[in-house]
């Protein structure tokens, strides 16, 4: 008797420390927790520093999605409209966030890691229209140095379907 | 006083007190949702409202935040959807939750509040809706016990399996616990030898009955918690079984109503325990400021309401087998052998048995 009590007791003072230790509760919307390195959130299309589109609209990211949920359409590149150092950049592209799965087969399918799975988790839209993300959503801004796309660039320095360099001057 | 100053009072001060008392019962279902999620390490409805401080620096300050989350509670109900089932009884079915809810409000009008305030009318000795009702405990009594018709007429009135199940538990465990709860209740009404419950108050002068009778306190307080339906004696609405129980058909403000009656019915049996056991409205320096007994009223029922929170967030909910063990062979028999031994040391006391023993106490100290 005394003993169940006791442990009756006992749980009243587990609530009671509960009830005087601070909540642990993160208040969203103005509070955010910071996301893991490797967290892979909404896409993003990366640019070189001199501004250049990294995606060469190859659309291999598309074959490797297993949702389907990328589409890519490519256009030749010139010297005087230049949008990405390769022969040809994506002149459309769309992402279907409604069916992605965020598995980062497009990242690892990308010749140029030119898309990758950055740390933004906050996709609500109100309707199915909205979940289609286009490609000015998706690119980044342009760099400092860089100059926005497309670029005027003199002939004969940009002649490979793939470009070699890493970041291009 | 003539009899139309009686209704008056009854009246102005009736209208003034419920106006307190509805308010304070939003109030606490704002305080048993914050203090639950505090002990759950939560921090509870803390969005709709807030009292603007000058802040520190950058740091924005906010006094008080979620303070009106009742107002939007209320609104919400009544702008909720209100469908009546279509086989249910539907005069019953509309009768139900007044019958609930009524009997939770008219149980303050016994309640002492304060002591002898100086603008008081002379005939009354403390301040009350009905002051000076002397069968205040027998008016106790009867009126929680019709607020049991509401919920067992709710369950039989929806026409829903659940409801009516979970009407049934609740007529089932309120006569169990209402036999354990009379029997404590004469206890205050056997030392005061009254049941005013002014008279009840004013001999708690020299100590609380709590103190002199502690089982009695206990075992009111336990019965009260399932006279109340609260957790851990929530089982007509156990979630897990019967969905919400009785009032799984009812929405809108005819569902705010039981919210209201649950709660209403929460603050005036705080209110009540304090007056038999905790001394009402008594307390320090209460008789030189009597305004003070408003205060130390207040106090005591919020700690009721407080400690009821608690063993909420506390316990698991009881086995229905449990319970009815419980409520009829260890509250009943503890209940009804204290009443039986305070009976015959009061008798004893009073014809003289123990005046020896009082010589030999006053010669050793004395």
């Amino acid at each position: 008797m005394i003993k169940e009590i006791g442990e009756l007791l006992k749980g009243m003072s587990i609530t009671m420390r509960h009830f005087v230790t601070p909540p642990v509760t993160v208040q969203y919307p103005e509070v955010k927790r910071p996301v893991r390195n490797r967290f892979k959130g909404r896409h993003e299309l990366k640019r070189y520093d001199n501004g250049l589109e990294k995606c060469i609209g190859c659309a291999l990211c598309a074959a490797a999605c297993p949702a389907d949920a990328i589409f890519v359409e490519a256009s030749e590149n010139t010297d005087e409209n230049r949008f990405s150092p390769g022969e040809r950049y994506s002149s459309t592209y769309e992402i279907n966030m409604l069916r992605c799965i965020y598995c980062g087969f497009c990242e690892d399918a990308c010749p140029t890691e030119a898309i990758v799975l950055e740390h933004n988790y906050e996709l609500s839209f109100y309707d199915r229209q909205s979940a289609i993300y286009t490609k000015d959503m998706l690119i980044v801004d342009v760099p400092v140095n860089g100059l926005p796309t497309p670029q005027t660039v003199e002939p004969g320095i940009f002649n490979k379907a793939i470009p070699e360099m890493e970041d291009p001057k | 006083m003539t009899l139309g100053q009686i209704a008056l009072w009854g009246l102005v001060v009736g209208f003034i007190m419920s106006l307190v008392v509805i308010t304070g019962f939003a109030y606490t279902t704002l305080l048993e949702r914050k203090v639950l999620a505090r002990m759950q390490a939560r921090y509870g409805p803390n969005r709709a409202g807030y009292i603007p401080l000058p802040g520190r620096g950058k740091q924005e300050r906010k006094l008080l935040k979620g303070f009106m989350q009742p107002a939007a509670d209320a609104v919400k109900l009544f702008f909720k959807e209100d469908n009546t089932p279509a086989f249910a009884d539907k005069w019953v079915y509309n009768l139900a939750p007044m019958l609930a809810v009524i009997p939770a409000i008219l149980v303050l009008a016994v309640i002492p509040w304060a002591g002898d305030l100086p603008w008081l009318p002379e005939q009354y000795d403390y301040f009350a809706i009905v002051p000076g009702l002397n069968v205040a405990v027998l008016f106790i009594l009867a009126v929680t016990s019709i607020s049991v018709y509401g919920i067992v007429l709710a369950g039989w009135a929806s026409n829903s399996k659940y409801a009516v199940l979970g009407g049934l538990r609740a007529s089932a465990q309120m006569i169990s616990y209402e036999l354990a709860m009379s029997m404590t209740i004469i206890i205050p009404v056997m030392l005061a030898n009254s049941m005013d419950l002014g008279v009840i108050v004013d001999a708690q002068k020299g100590g609380y009955y709590v103190f002199l009778q502690p089982i009695a306190a206990i075992i009111f307080c336990i019965a009260v918690m399932a006279e109340l339906q609260r957790a851990p004696f929530d089982l007509l609405e156990a979630e897990q079984e019967l969905s919400s129980g009785f009032n799984v058909e009812y929405g809108g403000m005819r569902f705010g109503m039981f919210f209201m009656a649950e709660y209403m019915k929460m603050v005036s049996f705080s209110a009540i325990a304090a007056t038999l056991f905790f001394g009402g409205y008594r307390g320090p320096f209460v008789d030189q400021v009597p305004m003070l007994g408003f205060v130390y009223m207040f106090g005591k029922i919020f700690l009721g309401l407080f400690i009821m929170i608690w063993i909420r967030a506390t316990f698991p909910r009881l086995r229905y087998d449990q319970l009815m063990s419980f409520g009829w062979k260890k509250m009943l028999p503890l209940a009804v052998l204290n009443f039986i031994v305070l009976a015959v040391v009061m008798v004893m006391a009073e014809e003289g048995a123990f005046d020896a023993l009082q010589q030999a106490v006053l010669g050793i100290f004395g």
